[in-house]
């Protein structure tokens, strides 16, 4: 089996003006594993994840997947590559149902062009016919109930706006899932019901996870492995129980927390 | 199955037989009237705006990219028969499966049909190009690039007649303009003359079922939501893996070729291409007609269109023109549509934003706000 890191960046830093958002950080993540970062507000995990996904450009460094550069690539093409996420703040089109949110999921694996869809071709039936059963059975995989998949995504519960965000990511088939703080508005029994499923897609999909998480619950409970930022630097890396014992962590992140 | 998120609540069942009846009544219309009455002609004028209001519906409706520069392919479109079904370039002996009556004469003469494909793959092509600058621009910015856009093919048409192709031929005739252009000439209908109106309307019409058929497989499609998606939240979309550039191209590419197409019909029924037809207040009138029946809904699209249309063919002129002077003022009704029109859009804000037939999805934007509506909100208050 490949052993190789899924995904590597080398010495990838981000500046916006003159703020340095993300400092010279290698990392990787190794395959089929569920790895989390953790850090102060602002110390540049979001900024991190848009390189990774391409939504931001990195200013200097290599980011690689699977082998490929995708430094430069388009965010679109490194979805279609097999790297999917759900935001921070729920992003989901909102006057769509559950189910047409996750068939946008399923785009880059869709064929159907501008003639084919106007003709609407038996090949292209049954794309949609196929694509629609895949979306339905995504949403019952993560947990939205069917009576709500039929629902404007803007009617749905909190809980279900997350899973259904989880969901569409899965739509397009990913190697590697990002979730960027997946339990923020959980209460602690919906956290611990994502760390379940996590485990399950890692070991039942056999997906790699990144995740951002201040819930350190959530972090220490199921994260293979932690790594630390703070001012846009990776401070500290390891196992949870490295991490926790780790004086600059305490200094930088635990150690306020237990001030406040 | 995809038409319950469509624009209305009514069951699927209610749903086809309006259509149907609406498309039956349309198609017999003609005949309760006299061959060259005003009311077919004002009727076929404003199902050609109809084709125009779904062109642009596919950009501003569905894309949300909003396009002040429409007019630009009503320009192209009309030109392309100016061009190819005219004596403009009587030099060329050019005649493509025309009758005998276009044989005989000098110029570029094509049967309208290729014409139709060459305004609309000449549309396309302008479509993407006024696209591309557009791409990393957001609401107001891409309307202005669009509206400057629709000004330099404009200045294009009335300078035209001084920029030199080959020989004599100028690319436009300015604002002298072309004239006359070849009658639309098809096989199995009628012969169209400007005393029998009907075949105009029943063209017109055809094109309209055919656009309309278009923007309802479209609206449904891959590429329909893909529309939605980045028009609600180009990141997440992107993220999801759709391809902004292309995506929003083809929006562009879509819509102006139907306004290429409305063009070429609108170059031959009005029998003369000329600069002055192509003034940015078009632009407005036709966004003011798919903001009226309610944007991103074709059937709102289409009543908006015929309702807009027929106010400035017929109830501004005819019905109500004499008003200002019967109150002792002194000015008709004609010179100030544009202002009527304004005002109708400002009472439509006010009362009825979301359109007078609003696609749903539109409405739950407009009354619940989304985070991803900011060029929304610009284009139904501009």
């Amino acid at each position: 089996m490949n052993e190789d890191p899924i995904l590597t960046t080398t010495r990838v830093s981000k500046i916006f003006g003159g703020l340095v958002a993300v400092n010279d950080v290698t990392f990787d993540i190794p395959r089929r594993r569920i790895v989390s970062i953790i850090g102060p507000n602002g110390a540049g995990k979001t900024t991190f994840f848009n390189m990774l996904t391409g939504l931001y450009r990195a200013s200097t460094g290599r980011i690689t997947f699977e082998g490929k550069d995708i430094t430069r690539t388009r965010p679109d093409k490194i979805t279609k590559a097999g790297v999917a996420r759900t935001f921070q703040n729920i992003r989901l089109f909102s006057t769509m149902t559950a189910v047409e949110n996750v068939m946008v999921g399923e785009h880059s694996r869709m064929k159907a062009g501008i003639v084919g869809s106007v003709l609407r071709t038996p090949w292209v039936r049954k794309e949609e016919r196929t694509v629609r059963e895949k979306a339905r059975e995504m949403l019952d995989f993560v947990g939205v109930r069917k009576d709500q998949q039929e629902q404007l995504a803007s009617n749905l519960s909190y809980g279900d706006q997350r899973r259904v965000e989880i969901a569409r990511a899965l739509a397009s088939d990913p190697t590697l899932l990002l979730l960027d703080e997946p339990t923020a508005g959980m209460n602690p029994n919906e956290s611990l019901r994502l760390t379940e499923f996590m485990i399950r897609l890692r070991d039942e999909l056999g997906l790699t996870i990144l995740m951002i998480e201040h819930d350190m619950k959530v972090v220490m409970g199921v994260s293979e492995r932690i790594t630390v930022f703070d001012h846009g630097e990776k401070i500290a890396e390891g196992d949870p129980a490295t991490v926790r014992a780790n004086p600059r962590v305490i200094e930088a992140y635990l150690g306020k927390q237990e001030a406040a | 199955m995809r038409r319950r998120f469509g624009a209305r609540a009514l069951p699927r069942g209610v749903n086809f037989a309006l259509a149907a009846a609406a498309i039956a009544i349309a198609i017999v219309f003609p005949l309760f009237f006299p061959q060259g009455s005003g009311w077919v002609d004002d009727m076929t004028i404003a199902l050609a705006y109809v084709v125009m209001g779904l062109g642009l519906n596919v950009v501003v409706g569905y894309a949300g990219l909003l396009d002040l520069g429409y007019v630009a392919f009503f320009a192209i479109g009309a030109y392309t028969t100016g061009w190819f079904m005219s004596g403009f370039y009587g030099d060329a002996n050019i005649h493509v499966l025309v009758g005998e009556f276009a044989k005989a004469l000098p110029g570029i003469h094509m049967n309208f049909l290729i014409v139709l494909v060459i305004a609309a793959a000449l549309c396309a092509i302008a479509g993407i190009i006024i696209g591309l600058p557009t791409l990393r621009l957001r609401g107001d910015y891409i309307a202005i690039v669009t509206l400057a856009f629709g000004e330099i093919i404009r200045v294009f048409a009335i300078e035209g007649n001084e920029i030199t192709i080959v020989g004599d031929a100028k690319l436009t005739a300015g604002r002298q303009g072309i004239t006359p252009i070849d009658k639309i000439d098809l096989p199995f209908i009628d012969q169209f003359t400007s005393l029998n109106l009907r075949p105009w309307y029943w063209t017109a019409l055809a094109l309209v079922l055919v656009v309309l058929f278009v923007n309802i497989r479209l609206r449904d499609s891959r590429l329909g939501r893909a529309w939605i998606a980045l028009r609600e939240d180009e990141v997440a979309a992107a993220s999801m893996g759709i391809p902004l550039v292309k995506t929003k191209l083809m929006a562009y590419a879509v819509g102006a070729a139907f306004g290429g197409m409305s063009g070429a019909f609108l170059g031959s029924f009005l029998n003369t291409v000329n600069a002055d037809q192509f003034a940015f207040g078009f632009s407005i009138f036709i966004l003011a007609m798919i903001i009226l029946g309610g944007l991103g809904s074709v059937w709102g699209v289409v009543i908006g269109s015929l309702a807009l249309s027929l106010i400035n063919t017929r109830l501004i002129p005819d019905v109500l023109n004499d008003v200002p002077s019967n109150l002792g003022l002194d000015f008709n009704l004609v010179d100030v549509n544009y202002g009527i029109f304004g005002f109708l859009l400002v009472l439509m804000m006010v009362l009825r934003p979301e359109g007078l037939l609003p696609e749903r999805r539109r409405q739950i934007e407009l009354h619940e706000g989304t985070p991803g509506d900011e060029a929304l909100v610009e284009v139904t208050h501009a």
